[in-house]
């Protein structure tokens, strides 16, 4: 009997499923049950303390109608579509620059990556909310130049892009990553487009580029989920104002949910989010077949 | 001098200026905590105080509501250790199914995994927050560290990126030896896994360090504040707290990512990028 309970524990079978459980019991408990409850009550009206009744559709059309929703998407993608670019294309110039034959790349890298490290932290967001203040670092700058102090977290134009600077000052990490990929471009290649003629410019953009393109779209794709659930910053920052002009998807969920106890109606909303991310970065891969070079 | 020198000089020029950019408002932070409220209000750019004020730091770590930093930095440490050591041990575990045992629904858990490290926190953070409040652990430790002990997808894929370095002949030997697959993880596998480990630990612990949306939704007593809420807090409360000790405290917290930094710089570096590479 002892045997073949061993024989039996011994199978690939079990093994694989005994180290595997802890995913396995995880992906139904935090994420599937969840995520079906979450579906669940965006076709309800459910408060906390509340009875739960159905209403169907009502909190989607709802949505559609909604102002402050609309423009929640409408700032969210501005942010996105900023933010994520600039940083790539950062972090991709200074990684390419370390890569060139200097001294010291290794302290510059670590240099570079120190606001990424500590940029999710509450202590850089708060440093960064006084630089930009009325007094702030960048105001007395900006007088030193001889221009006048922005009101930046007043002003509806101006407050994105405080923003979007906290986000491209942390490039660190797509930099490593990109940095990672130029090394493993074989210098040969380099060589042999010097011998045809090609200068610095041209072999960046036929050589490097193309080689780098797999890890472009990585750092895509993850720049853009992150950039699409920001939160944090706005909410320690701007707290969404002036006049919802930073209002982004995760804080109007967050608002939602936890002040204004719409339980059912933020996870309406949070489910058009991953609707929408879905879309995005569906497209985003559809368009990779024309500009990812395959190995 | 020939043209070629000159380029190199604007080379390193720009990327030393650069550099003092990004790391500017760190500095500006640390000189701040040194510095008294009327000159960080005045916007000044200096790094070194005009005069240094050093009660900035005793104030800011008496805290408030007669809680000291103390109180949170311990609560910090307890919710990021706890939340670290899950994440290795499951992690661990949950590559070494997904890459080398051949067992049924091994390529659909693997599609899953990839699929779930896809999915916005947002979407299940609201059914997530009512189940705990239903079981009446809001409040408690455990929904910040209970989803650690079921692996995390970027963990698993990066250990898993990892473990094909490995070479397969060494369970296979041990095997022969008489070696169960159990045994093989314990005492080959996961040794074998130190740099992807370590790089596992500093990573999961500088997140859940900085943590703020698990810690803002599911702690309500101040006693039990992390570091990054009761920061926020402590900025809040206004008219009662400095600006310098305010500095000075935020200067504090960021101590525990600088020193894995300083230490770990190569894992870190090294597991970031591999995280990224090969596909």
């Amino acid at each position: 009997m002892k045997e073949k309970f061993r024989r039996f524990m011994n199978e690939d079978n079990v093994v694989g499923h005994v180290f595997a459980l802890p995913f396995i019991i995880g992906f139904f408990l935090i994420t599937l049950i969840p995520m079906a409850l979450s579906l669940y009550y965006s076709f309800t009206d459910y408060r906390l303390g509340n009875p739960i009744s159905w209403i169907g559709f009502d909190n989607y059309t709802k949505l559609f109608a909604d102002d402050r929703f609309m423009n929640a998407i409408k700032v969210t993608f501005i942010y996105v579509l900023t933010s994520v670019p600039l940083k790539l294309v950062f972090g991709l110039f200074v990684a390419y620059l370390l890569t060139r034959n200097i001294k010291g790349t290794t302290f510059f890298r670590s240099l570079y990556y120190v606001p990424s490290l500590i940029g999710g932290s509450i202590s850089v967001a708060l440093v960064w909310k006084e630089i930009f203040s009325k007094t702030g670092l960048i105001n007395v700058l900006l007088s030193k130049l001889g221009g006048e102090p922005l009101s930046w977290y007043g002003d509806q134009k101006l407050v994105m892009i405080p923003l979007v600077l906290m986000s491209v000052w942390q490039f660190g990490s797509a930099m490593i990553i990109f940095a990672a990929g130029i090394k493993e471009i074989p210098k040969s290649y380099y060589e042999a487009a010097e011998m045809d003629g090609a200068n610095k410019l041209q072999s960046f953009f036929h050589i490097t580029l193309p080689m780098l393109s797999p890890i472009i779209l990585y750092n895509l794709i993850m720049q853009t989920i992150s950039a699409f659930m920001t939160f944090t910053q706005a909410y320690i920052i701007t707290n969404g104002g002036p006049n919802d002009a930073t209002n982004f998807y995760a804080l109007y969920v967050y608002n939602q949910a936890f002040k204004f106890n719409s339980m059912g109606y933020a996870s309406a909303i949070s489910w058009v989010m991953l609707i929408i991310m879905g879309i995005v970065t569906l497209l985003i891969f559809k368009s990779s077949k024309s500009w990812v070079a395959v190995k | 001098m020939t043209n070629k020198k000159i380029k190199k000089i604007a080379l390193y020029l720009f990327i030393l200026i650069l550099g003092l950019i990004m790391i500017y408002p760190v500095l500006w932070m640390i000189s701040g905590s040194f510095k008294s409220d009327n000159e960080i209000l005045s916007g000044s750019l200096n790094l070194i105080p005009k005069e240094f004020k050093d009660g900035n730091y005793s104030a800011g770590w008496a805290g408030f509501a007669g809680i000291s930093f103390f109180t949170f930095f311990k609560n910090s440490f307890i919710v990021s250790s706890i939340s670290t050591i899950a994440t290795v041990l499951s992690s661990t575990c949950i590559a070494y199914a997904l890459s080398r045992i051949e067992f049924k629904g091994r390529k659909f858990w693997f599609a899953v995994m990839l699929v779930t490290m896809m999915i916005p926190a947002q979407v299940i953070l609201i059914p997530q927050f009512l189940i705990y409040n239903k079981l009446n652990l809001v409040g408690t430790y455990i929904p910040l560290v209970l989803p650690h002990f079921f692996g995390q997808a970027f963990f698993i894929y990066q250990i898993m990126q990892f473990m094909v370095s490995i070479p397969k002949e060494l369970d296979e030997s041990a095997i022969i030896d008489g070696c169960s697959k159990y045994s093989v993880f314990t005492k080959i596998i996961f040794p074998l896994l130190k740099p992807s480990i370590i790089t596992t630990i500093i990573i999961q612990f500088y997140w859940k360090w900085d943590d703020f949306m698990g810690p803002l939704i599911y702690l309500n007593n101040p006693k039990t504040y992390t570091v990054s809420i009761a920061l926020k807090l402590f900025a809040d409360a206004g008219s009662s707290t400095s600006y310098g000790s305010m500095f000075a405290m935020s200067t504090i917290s960021l101590i525990p990512v600088f020193l894995i930094f300083l230490f770990f710089n190569k894992y870190l570096v090294q597991g970031i990028s591999t995280s990224g590479l090969k596909d």
